[in-house]
């Protein structure tokens, strides 16, 4: 099992944003996780990711603990967060960090960017924030699909595209291993469809339905 | 140790990159270099002149100024990052959270320490091209003293960077605890005894743990070994510890405060959530 949530409960001063959460994702699990603003999405994610310590209940990614084994758990999953962060980093610099802290080979990522139109080593120079939000959208996920995860998690990852990169996207995510495991948080069902097998909709903390597509 | 260095790595490239970063070098650079242009290593107050008289001025702003520039500009070195989500993509990758805190504070300190110890090495050449000699033992000690300075402040900066999740209220204490920590230097203390509201072991007391009056009175007693040119708090320190203990104090006790504070900050940053 890839991901397994049991019982898990995260409260912030008091209100509970993780109610008793139970949830599994198996290998080629293609998952999409929506829900009104604040049913726990993105706490949800961020136990995972470990950011967060739950106050009561499980979690393990690939057998490990997002928070004793941190390192372990990060190796295996790759993330694009829905706002690009505005990293003061070049590119060159940011690239080496990730080539570096991942192991990714720096080529990978040129090669994932040249498939959506994103010519880094034009750009190495730049800072990372100074990119256009859909350049800066486009190394992200990038970066996400050259780490070569067993789960690769979107938090709203087309946000900042044009419909152009959008589809080189899609098309991007149709191509990945099999055994590969994706959890969109997203608002638009209708976008992602062919790319799920599965939908979980969470509300007020609670996963109230889980089905396959 | 591989990451935490390419953290650290990161950050100075960072802050290389920081107009904070331009105006903290300029401001110590240019002061040395104001100093000598005015002349100030020309003239001579209660016996100090050229390359003395010139770094005492500069320790004068130093004590004043440095804190709350290490303060102001290192406090927002986690609590920003985690405001504008940049801690969350940067800690999606697998960097363990011991390598990205100490990383981050080795790059930071080396980027408070190095603008402030060039202005050191300016001052020191622009007074031996004055006076012709070099008083080797007080830059070293001089430099000892900024380094523990420089850390016990950097400890206390990350500390509340960790501990605070908002950028606005992590500088709003750093600047709480400056103006604290600088009223009460010598001249507070004064007050504080000619009003005899207080016993003078306190006085003391509060002297002693003050990392910037610490640092005032180790600096100061390396020119004037008696300390008449500040209070009586200084003098009494001197006269009970005398002047080696006095110099080994000054430089020890800001760093195992600056170890505490950023340990303290460690153990925040890992037992509490990140975001």
């Amino acid at each position: 099992m890839l991901v397994d949530v049991k019982n898990v409960t995260k409260s912030f001063q008091g209100t509970k944003v993780l109610d008793d959460v139970n949830m599994q994702i198996l290998s080629g699990d293609r998952v999409a996780m929506m829900g009104p603003n604040g049913a726990g999405k993105t706490t949800l994610i961020r136990a995972m990711l470990g950011f967060y310590h739950i106050n009561s209940g499980k979690i393990l990614v690939n057998g490990f603990d997002p928070i004793k084994q941190r390192v372990k758990v990060l190796e295996g999953i790759s993330f694009i967060p829905q706002l690009p962060p505005p990293i003061k980093l070049s590119l060159d610099e940011m690239i080496s960090f990730i080539s570096k802290s991942s192991g990714v080979p720096k080529e990978a990522i040129y090669e994932e960017a040249s498939k959506m139109d994103l010519d880094v080593k034009a750009n190495k120079h730049k800072q990372f924030l100074k990119l256009s939000g859909g350049m800066k959208q486009k190394l992200l996920i990038a970066i996400a699909l050259s780490k070569k995860s067993s789960l690769l998690v979107f938090d709203e990852p087309t946000a900042n595209l044009d419909p152009r990169a959008r589809e080189h996207f899609y098309k991007l995510l149709t191509n990945l291993d099999s055994s590969c495991s994706t959890l969109f948080i997203t608002h638009r069902l209708d976008e992602i469809e062919g790319l799920v097998n599965r939908k979980i909709y969470m509300d007020l903390g609670k996963i109230v339905e889980d089905e396959k597509i | 140790m591989k990451n935490l260095l390419l953290v650290s790595y990161l950050d100075i490239k960072e802050s290389i990159r920081s107009k904070w970063f331009y105006v903290y070098s300029i401001v110590f650079g240019g002061l040395m270099a104001l100093f000598f242009i005015t002349g100030i290593s020309d003239s001579a107050v209660m016996g100090f002149t050229g390359l003395s008289r010139m770094l005492l001025i500069f320790i004068q702003v130093t004590i004043i100024i440095l804190p709350i520039f290490i303060l102001i500009t290192t406090v927002k070195s986690i609590s920003a990052d985690r405001e504008s989500n940049v801690l969350e993509y940067m800690l999606s990758f697998p960097i363990s959270l011991k390598d990205y805190y100490w990383g981050k504070m080795l790059g930071r300190f080396l980027t408070v320490f190095l603008p402030v110890i060039f202005a050191l090495i300016l001052g020191v050449i622009f007074g031996f091209t004055k006076s012709g000699d070099m008083p080797w033992s007080m830059i070293f000690l001089y430099s000892a003293l900024l380094f523990s300075m420089c850390f016990v402040f950097l400890g206390i900066a990350f500390f509340i960077s960790t501990m605070v999740k908002s950028t606005d209220i992590a500088i709003g204490s750093a600047f709480m605890i400056w103006i604290f920590l600088l009223a009460f230097i010598d001249i507070a203390l004064i007050g504080l005894m000619l009003q005899g509201r207080v016993g003078d072991g306190f006085i003391i007391t509060s002297a002693l743990l003050n990392p910037i009056e610490v640092f005032r009175i180790g600096a100061i007693s390396l020119f004037d070994p008696e300390l008449t040119v500040i209070g009586p708090v200084a003098y009494y320190l001197l006269d009970t510890l005398g002047a080696t203990m006095l110099i080994v104090y000054s430089f020890v006790y800001p760093i195992v405060l600056g170890v505490l504070f950023s340990y303290f900050g460690f153990i925040a940053f890992k037992k509490k959530d990140l975001l």
